[in-house]
């Protein structure tokens, strides 16, 4: 149930997300979701892609610093209190979420968010639990 | 500087007698001490007594000066390998002082000073400072880092001793540095040359002209520094600058000074005996030939140094000085025979910088020292290619690691640097070997 996600080291300096992206465009990688967590002097660009495998390969080839990591893609009804209805499953089971974003597009009739949780397994079994569904592949994440 | 000959001041303290003592006399002294020395470590010290059974010798094979040349050398990593205590040639209940300074890696290098050695110390100061024309009713700001390090309390004692007002505003604060220079009337100031630069900077800053007070005299040291630099701090502040010689390995601040005279820095050969070697091969090398200054204390109790490697290169100037002292005279140093830094008066070894990196992360990164010059003071940057292995998705991980490479440095160097992580392959390198120092400060 958990999908892929592929995180870069950047400096905060004009276009230093330039590279990246244009070897992945070279690539025939397409980015899904993106979201650039930063600080004054650098940033972590993590990214969704169609296909995690071969963008790891080629930025590693190509001398960047990127880290595999798994995390969940979890559906949320577009309606108000639809964020908060998920929040609510895990409210109390103590599990701590480590960032989250948006995806820029729903995904069928659903908004999906991107997480990343301290304890991934205990989250999916809660979020199941409450009928929640997550989407299980980077395949399942198309337009 | 004309200023102070008319007052018809001289450097008559009385303290600096020993300057002008005839040679034939100054030698005999040095010889006896340095019998008297090489016995005491030999009789105290068991890695200076090892090297000499390994030679053969005894300290009765020195029957005259030149013979200082068949003594084994003592270097810097001695005194780690040794660490804490284990060059001391008296009783901790003899030692009066500890002082601290950078060693090579991680650790530090310990000296040690009985009574008699901090008194040996407070009486070259006062012939340092005596020789650059001050005296009692001269009220001096210590602005050396008070401390562990020797420059502060070095200077204090000496500047009491001569008679002085001491202010002892230990290094910083340069707005508080200034009011005090002002407002006291300070008329002479101790402290490194970029440190006053630096004042004098934020002195313009602030509308404030050195030049309209009464400052008249600097004794600078703990880095070297170029005579365009004394040009420029003369012009800038209307005062004389004094270049001032130490290590603490020796005793600290005032091992030389230079005399009025300006002609290179004498030093107080009845307590340093000075040589220059080649720093390749360490054989003697002749008066006026440039190479690497050796010294050995004559006179130390708690820590006496046979033959130290100095590692700055210098020569000893042929002739006598114009001043009249019988001292011999070495050439400002104008740079070291290792990769030692020294930064804002703090001796930095990039070999430091790898311990303390190689202590968090467990394998060394690509890593690169930027050295550059803000507001006349020196900033250190050590860049830090992230590495897979460093790499992590979570911001506050690697922030995390940030202010443990940060706290690291810190504490090893002794000085604040900044940290900067920087992407991979970035550092650039020459036939895969990375340059370590970029030094940008004489841009």
């Amino acid at each position: 149930m958990k999908i892929h996600q592929i995180s870069l080291f950047a400096e905060n300096k004009p276009g230093h997300i330039a590279a990246p992206a244009r070897l992945l465009a070279q690539e025939g990688i397409d980015i899904r979701s993106m979201y650039l967590a930063d600080t004054q002097q650098y940033g972590i660009l993590r990214m969704i892609v169609s296909d995690w495998q071969k963008a790891a390969r080629v930025l590693e080839e190509q001398g960047f610093v990127a880290k595999v990591t798994e995390v969940l893609a979890v559906e949320v009804p577009d309606r108000p209190g639809g964020l908060a209805d998920v929040l609510g499953a895990l409210e109390g089971t103590g599990i701590n979420i480590e960032y989250m974003y948006g995806f820029p597009y729903p995904v069928g009739d659903e908004a999906i968010l991107i997480f990343r949780f301290a304890d991934p397994d205990a989250a999916i079994a809660h979020l199941q639990a409450a009928g929640i569904n997550l989407r299980a592949s980077e395949e399942l994440l198309k337009k | 500087m004309n200023a102070i000959l008319e007052t018809g001041v001289t450097d008559c303290h009385p303290a600096s007698a020993p300057d002008y003592t005839p040679l034939e006399q100054l030698r005999a002294l040095q010889l006896k001490r340095l019998r008297a020395v090489a016995a005491r470590a030999w009789q105290q010290v068991e890695l200076f007594r090892s090297r000499m059974d390994e030679r053969g010798l005894v300290p009765e094979d020195i029957r005259s000066p030149e013979d200082i040349a068949k003594l084994p050398f003592t270097v810097k990593s001695d005194l780690r390998d040794t660490y804490p205590f284990g060059l001391f040639a008296s009783p901790m209940k003899d030692v009066v002082r500890l002082h601290v300074s950078s060693g090579t890696t991680g650790k530090p290098i310990v000296v040690a000073y009985t009574q008699e050695d901090v008194d040996v110390w407070t009486s070259v100061l006062v012939r340092c400072l005596a020789g650059c024309g001050l005296h009692r009713g001269d009220i001096v700001q210590i602005a050396y880092g008070y401390g562990l390090f020797t420059g502060g309390l070095g200077a204090h004692y000496g500047a009491e001793a001569l008679g002085a007002t001491v202010v002892p505003t230990s290094v910083g604060h340069a707005d508080r540095q200034i009011m005090l220079m002002k407002d006291f009337g300070v008329t002479a100031m101790c402290c490194t040359p970029t440190y006053f630069l630096h004042l004098i900077e934020r002195a313009a800053e602030l509308g404030l002209d050195f030049k309209e007070l009464p400052l008249r005299a600097g004794v600078f040291g703990a880095e070297p520094w170029t005579e365009s630099m004394r040009r420029h701090i003369e012009n800038a502040s209307s005062i004389e600058a004094f270049d001032i010689y130490g290590l603490s390995e020796i005793i600290g601040p005032g091992v030389g000074c230079e005399c009025r005279r300006h002609q290179g820095l004498h030093i107080f050969e009845d307590h340093f005996y000075p040589e220059i070697v080649d720093p390749e091969t360490g054989a003697p090398l002749p008066e006026g030939t440039e190479g690497e200054l050796v010294l050995t204390t004559l006179s130390k109790q708690a820590m006496p140094m046979i033959r130290y490697r100095t590692r700055d290169i210098t020569m000893l100037l042929p002739g006598r000085c114009e001043c009249g002292r019988t001292l011999r005279r070495i050439g400002r140093i104008g740079r070291r025979s290792d990769d030692m830094l020294i930064i804002r008066g703090v001796n930095v070894f990039p070999s430091q910088v790898e311990a303390a990196l190689l202590e968090i992360e467990g394998t060394l990164p690509h890593y690169q020292i930027l050295l550059t010059r803000e507001h006349g003071l020196d900033q250190m940057e050590v860049q830090v290619e992230v590495t897979p292995h460093m790499f992590n998705d979570k911001i506050g991980a690697l922030q995390g690691l940030h202010e443990k490479l940060q706290g690291a440095l810190d504490r090893v160097l002794g000085i604040r640097v900044k940290v900067a992580l920087v992407e991979a392959h970035t550092i650039e390198r020459s036939q895969g070997k990375a340059k370590r120092v970029i030094d940008r400060r004489a841009e």
